[in-house]
């Protein structure tokens, strides 16, 4: 089974969010980027669908700043291969111009299974996944939090509020967004993903051009104001308790 | 053929048999065995390797830590050496019956001085194994536990036979006159021979032979049992307090590579002279009596490790030799001898390795099969998430870089950044003190006390990352490698003339790990090494006298890895608080169970924490005010264990720092001096 | 294209999903300001009962044996052709498993712009603002919808599901498109385990997220809810490791709860959590982040290492109870 993982870098959320000069958007300067905590799940599945079922692994990404480890980590992790589309993706690479650009790269390729994160926390304009089902005439499936293959089938185990799940079987080839893996992402070795970047290469596809329509611009990007804050108790760890108590009492708790 | 020619042939084919099979098993294990092992040395420092022969096997120094075991064994160790060319007489006098039935050895066998050493020696060998055999069949104590008993209880019985019959045989030669030297210099024998003096001639010669067979046989019988089992020592000791490991404890040796491995998976990828320990091993279980974990309820014993290993290597070398394995070859190192759980569980706190006689390493190899399951990914949730974050933020809190100088908020004036400002020392926080809200304070504390006695220092604010000493210890290589990068860079840039830090751990890996280059190694302090240094020089003011009755807790890394007992003692008494010692101090502390990664991890199912063990130690000397640390770890350990062993009322938990500061009239609501 | 605003309805096992109740009374909103009626689009087999609650002026019912419980294909197939010859002014779908799974494909297949995230909106006559929460919820986001269609995912909390409740709609049913070559079947549902708890039940809950950093912690949590008569629940890290059953999850992926008394241990405050605790009359929330968001959403918050203060708590809830 020929596997494509669709990662991507979000801002982390340790950081304090600024915004720019303009209002409508991220303040870059002081943004940390990480992987997508569900591309991260997304890979994981994928790996373990390798080592479970045999299957060929390709992790596929935008050039950006700090990708190049996210490719290395998940090589150390067995991915076969590795690819980063280059080109100009500064403004208006929301997720309908990526998912476009990344239709056009995986066209040829012929994958049997697209798993990308079930969202993105950036995310204004949908996600990734289904956007790019629907240009590659794929089915999609979200939510899903775990893939296994029977008897040449490929059920995705969804889930549901409530704790519920479902098995929704699939035909392949298809999209499925994760959101999560089925034993939580495995550790790789700082040095391990170091002798990954000696031994594994990372292809350089160039990327179509970017469309972004389908995605709406921001008239006013801001932070929520604390209005709707909670009452702060403050004080020695006795008196905070002292309160909480009577605060039981009052929910009747005590 | 007369009797003397039939105990010359015995005697010969009995050699041939016991040293055959002793030969061959020390071939097999000792060669074959270690030749698969990796490469040692380079073995430097020969003098004082040879020292150690002298301090450690000759005067058997570090068995007295346990008084009367030590002495027992001081005589029983003097007593074969003593003894020893008894045995070359037995055997000798047995090869040759044929030409001399009356031989002794050209000189040595008729020097009465040293007959007379012989004769009390057996004496004190045998009280020294009677002892030995109390220890083990009456009072048993726990260290015992999982050694092979039977063996030693035999063993001890043997060497009590070959003392007896050699006592029973010289002393009926007395009787017959067949002796080699005069009766004054065998008092004992003679009285031994005493018992058979009423016999006649006839029946003691009988009876001297049957006791020299005896003794001949225990003696041969027992070479045979000496490889691969505990009394291996007999052989292994001096090669192995010859060639010990003379790097600084506090130096982890690098991590073994085998193409992409890392660490250790197979016990042939220990160095040959790690293998030599697990022979060395006597399972005395010292080791095992001051493991925090073990006595925590862990399943780790640094001694069952040695035993385990031991045994594994014995069988792979037989396995490897049959070609065929009977499932031995499949048994894994890591789960089958050892388990993982075990593995984990070490706090790297050194007691082992500080109490073994022999200079047994046992933290050693459990880093190293760490390295291994780091590598492999096996590493538990928790541990993940604190090596993630370590790896992405620098810290083990999960906390942004830039939050690692909050603390120094409220401080005016704001305190030198020593990447911009040179400054005489250059204070290496650490994440625990940097991070941690229960700390901060205390921190502060620090930085208010430092500034009221004029030390000059300057922090890397965020660009200090964790040093990198238990991730080092948990067996991620890499991240310690790349952690210790950063701060060397952060330092390299750095205009600074000394390191002080208040972290016993990141202390540790800046002295003995960290590669500075150029300059070379900078001084680095602890800060109870500096107090003392400002006290001495007269620096420190205190404007009071505390009266508090205090107990010191030596941080492991401070203490049994860098031999720092007495600063912080004295740092104590001169702020006038009267100083008591638990039972367990100095290189006898016991760990607070945080080290070795094990603050990252899941607790396991743990019957008495460490920390809580220590709290009741503490609380047993009665009248005590304060139980103090010098590491910020110990601070939220022991404060927790105060709490949960609900002794609230009996004892507080301070930072030396605290009671400095308080003797100096400092607090966090004032300027002080 | 028309002014209508219609609402995808979100229906699991014969319930409609209160999203969609959120997603009605928005859509009034929208309606009052466009001039259009709020039309509800239900897909289902023997579901027309599920109208009956709709605050609707209009439900259009399809009918087919392929739509009896969601799956991602059939919905968006149907969909696509429905809304498309439609047009209305602004259609609305869950940000949520059913919802998320066609809002892409509809922006596709239809050329229609799409929104995420949106809590709430902002009319002004004919024109329309949409207020989202990205970012794990430290960032909004407003955007002016274009006079075309636009398909907006709708997360809850900007307004009240009961606003969405009413009866009377008149129901049309529009002819089925064919349905055949699926890709995706739902074989079938897995129920949670037997819970021990319904936490949906349960008036006071302690609650637990990654600060509380390992298992063994969760003890003291467990203490202090039989201290106060409640139950344990947890964020999806705690979940996702295993430390606490999948029964106790409390979230997007779990139960929506509306406790009497919900206490926030080291539970930093996502959306996917948030979603799931509004309906709750107090929210204490205790956290060593001074700007976790969970402190937006919180009635009453203590800015503390939850381990300086969990030991003072149990001792002084103890001597309460006496």
């Amino acid at each position: 089974m020929n596997i494509i993982v669709i990662a991507s870098l979000v801002p982390d959320l340790v950081e304090e969010l600024e915004i720019d000069s303009s209002g409508t958007a991220l303040d870059t300067s002081w943004l940390r980027m990480i992987i997508n905590e569900f591309d991260d799940h997304a890979i994981e599945q994928a790996v373990l669908l390798k080592e479970r079922s045999g299957a060929n692994v390709t992790v596929m990404a935008i050039d950006q700043e700090g990708i190049d480890e996210v490719l290395f980590t998940a090589a150390a992790k067995e991915a076969d291969r590795l690819i980063k589309l280059t080109g100009d993706f500064g403004e208006g690479a929301n997720s309908h111009a990526l998912a476009r650009v990344f239709a056009a790269a995986i066209k040829d390729l012929a994958p049997d299974l697209i798993l990308t994160g079930v969202q993105a926390h950036t995310n204004l304009d949908g996600a990734i996944g289904p956007l790019l089902a629907a240009l590659l005439e794929m089915p999609f499936v979200g939510y899903v939090a775990g893939v296994k293959t029977a008897d040449g089938k490929v059920i995705a185990r969804k889930e549901y509020p409530g704790g519920l799940t479902g098995e929704m079987e699939v035909t392949l080839p298809a999209v499925m967004g994760v959101q999560a893996s089925e034993e939580p992402p495995r550790y790789v070795a700082v040095s391990k993903v170091r002798q990954a970047m000696k031994t594994a290469s990372i292809e350089e596809l160039p990327a179509a051009a970017l469309d972004p329509s389908g995605g709406l611009n921001v008239s006013r990007m801001y932070r929520p104001e604390a209005a709707g804050r909670a009452t702060m108790i403050e004080g020695s760890e006795e008196e905070i308790a002292e309160k909480l108590i009577e605060l039981f009492k009052e929910a009747g708790a005590l | 053929m007369s009797y003397d020619t039939i105990k010359s042939i015995v005697t010969f084919g009995a050699i041939l048999v016991s040293f055959g099979i002793f030969g061959w098993r020390c071939y097999q294990f000792l060669w074959v065995n270690l030749r698969r092992g990796q490469p040692s040395g380079p073995f430097k420092q020969w003098g004082e390797r040879i020292k150690g022969l002298f301090v450690f096997v000759a005067a058997q120094y570090r068995l007295f830590r346990f008084r009367y075991p030590g002495l027992a064994h001081f005589f029983i160790f003097w007593g074969f050496l003593t003894l020893s060319l008894t045995i070359l007489q037995a055997i000798l006098e047995g090869l040759l019956a044929f030409t001399n039935p009356h031989f002794f050895l050209p000189w040595v066998g008729s020097f009465g001085p040293l007959a007379l050493l012989q004769d009390l020696f057996a004496v004190f060998v045998m009280i020294a194994v009677s002892y030995g055999l109390v220890m083990r069949l009456v009072v048993n104590p726990e260290r015992y536990k999982g050694s092979h008993k039977n063996q030693g209880v035999i063993v001890l019985l043997f060497i009590f036979t070959i003392m007896l019959s050699l006592l029973v045989m010289n002393g009926i030669r007395q009787n017959l006159g067949t002796d080699a030297v005069t009766a004054g210099w065998r008092p004992v024998s003679r009285l031994v021979g005493g018992l058979f003096a009423g016999m006649n001639e006839r029946m003691q010669e009988v009876i001297d032979q049957a006791a020299y067979w005896v003794h001949l046989a225990v003696v041969l019988i027992f070479l045979t049992e000496l490889p691969g089992g505990k009394h291996y020592h007999v052989v292994t000791s001096a090669p192995a307090v010859l060639l010990r490991d003379l790097n600084h404890p506090g130096t982890l040796p690098p991590a073994p590579e085998f193409g992409s491995d890392v660490g250790v998976s197979k016990v042939e990828q220990f160095r040959w002279r790690q293998m030599l320990d697990f022979y060395t091993c006597t399972e005395c279980g010292r080791c095992q009596d001051k493991c925090p974990a073990y006595n925590s309820g862990l399943p780790l014993s640094p001694k069952l490790l040695m035993m385990n290993m031991r045994d594994n290597l014995i069988e792979r070398g037989w396995a490897l030799r049959a070609k065929e394995s009977d499932g031995v070859l499949d048994k894994r190192l890591i789960e089958d001898v050892i388990t993982e759980q075990a593995i984990w569980a070490c706090t790297t706190c050194f007691a082992c390795d500080q109490e073994c006689p022999l200079f047994i390493e046992h933290v050693a190899p459990i880093v190293d099969m760490r390295r291994h399951l780091v590598i492999e990914g096996q590493v538990e949730a928790e541990l993940q998430d604190a090596l993630s974050n370590l790896g992405r933020y620098g810290n083990s809190f999960g906390q942004s870089e830039r939050m690692r100088a909050r603390w120094t908020q409220p401080i005016e004036p704001k305190i030198k950044d020593a990447r911009r400002e040179p400054a005489e020392y250059l204070w290496f926080v650490g994440d625990y003190a940097s991070y941690s809200p229960t700390l901060t304070g205390t921190t502060q504390l620090t930085a208010k006390v430092l500034r009221a006695a004029d030390v000059d220092f300057g922090l890397l604010y965020d660009s200090e990352r964790n040093a990198g000493n238990d991730v080092r210890r948990v067996g991620e290589e890499g991240l310690f490698e790349m952690l210790a990068e950063k701060n060397l860079m952060a330092l390299t840039k750095s205009k600074y003339e000394r390191i002080l830090t208040t972290d016993p751990h990141s202390y540790n890996t800046l002295k003995n790990e960290y590669q500075f280059n150029g300059d070379g190694r900078p001084t680095i302090l602890h800060y109870t090494e500096l107090l003392d240094q400002l006290i001495t020089a007269g620096k420190l003011e205190f404007t009071k006298q505390l009266n508090y009755t205090v107990t010191y807790h030596d941080p492991c890394y401070l203490g049994r890895y860098n031999g720092i007992y007495d600063a912080p003692r004295r740092v104590i008494q001169a702020t006038g608080c009267k100083l008591v010692e638990m039972p367990r101090n100095r290189d006898c502390a016991l760990c607070c169970g945080a080290g070795g990664g094990r603050i990252w991890m899941s607790e396991g199912d743990i019957k008495e924490r460490p920390s809580e063990a220590r709290i009741r130690e503490a609380v047993a000397l009665k009248g005590m005010d304060h139980f103090l640390v010098a590491c910020p770890k110990d601070v939220t350990m022991y404060r927790d264990a105060v709490k949960t062993t609900g002794h609230e009322a009996d004892i507080a938990v301070k930072d030396v720092i605290e009671l400095v500061a308080e003797a100096m009239g400092i607090s966090l609501d004032n300027t002080g001096a | 294209m028309n002014q209508d605003i219609y609402v995808v309805i979100e229906h699991v096992q014969g319930k409609v999903a209160e999203i969609s109740y959120t997603m009605l009374a928005a859509a009034r909103e929208l309606a009052q300001g466009s001039g259009g009626q709020v039309v509800a689009v239900l897909l289902g087999q023997k579901a027309q009962k599920l109208a009956e609650t709709l605050a609707a002026d209009k439900v259009l019912y399809v009918e087919h044996p392929a739509l009896e419980e969601f799956t991602p294909d059939a919905y968006l197939t149907v969909l696509a052709g429905l809304l498309g010859e439609a047009q209305p002014r602004v259609a609305l779908l869950g940000s949520t498993t059913i919802g998320s799974d066609v809002a892409g494909g509809l922006s596709e297949r239809m050329n229609a712009p799409m929104v995420s995230q949106c809590q709430k909106f902002q009319v002004d006559g004919g024109a329309i603002k949409s207020v989202s929460k990205i970012c794990g919820g430290k960032i909004m986001a407003e955007i002016d919808l274009p006079e075309t269609t636009t398909l907006v995912c709708m997360i809850p909390g900007g307004y009240a599901p009961e606003d969405g409740q009413g009866q009377g709609a008149s129901v049309e049913t529009p002819a089925v498109p064919e349905l055949e070559g699926l890709r995706v079947k739902l074989t079938s549902y897995i129920e949670p385990e037997a819970a021990d708890v319904d936490l949906e039940k349960e008036p006071i809950l302690v609650a637990v997220g990654r600060g509380i950093q390992n298992e063994d912690n969760i003890e003291l949590a467990q203490e202090l809810a039989d201290l106060l008569g409640g139950v344990v629940a947890g964020s999806r890290p705690v979940v996702d490791q295993g430390w606490l059953a999948t029964s106790r999850l409390v979230g997007k992926s779990g139960k929506s709860v509306k406790a009497k008394l919900y206490l926030a241990l080291g539970i930093s405050g996502a959306p996917e959590h948030v979603e799931g605790i509004t309906g709750s009359e107090t929210i204490i929330a205790i956290n060593s982040d001074p700007s976790a968001p969970i402190f937006d959403v919180a009635k009453y918050g203590v800015n503390i290492d939850l381990f300086d203060l969990i030991d003072p708590l149990l001792e002084q809830v103890k001597t309460a109870k006496g």
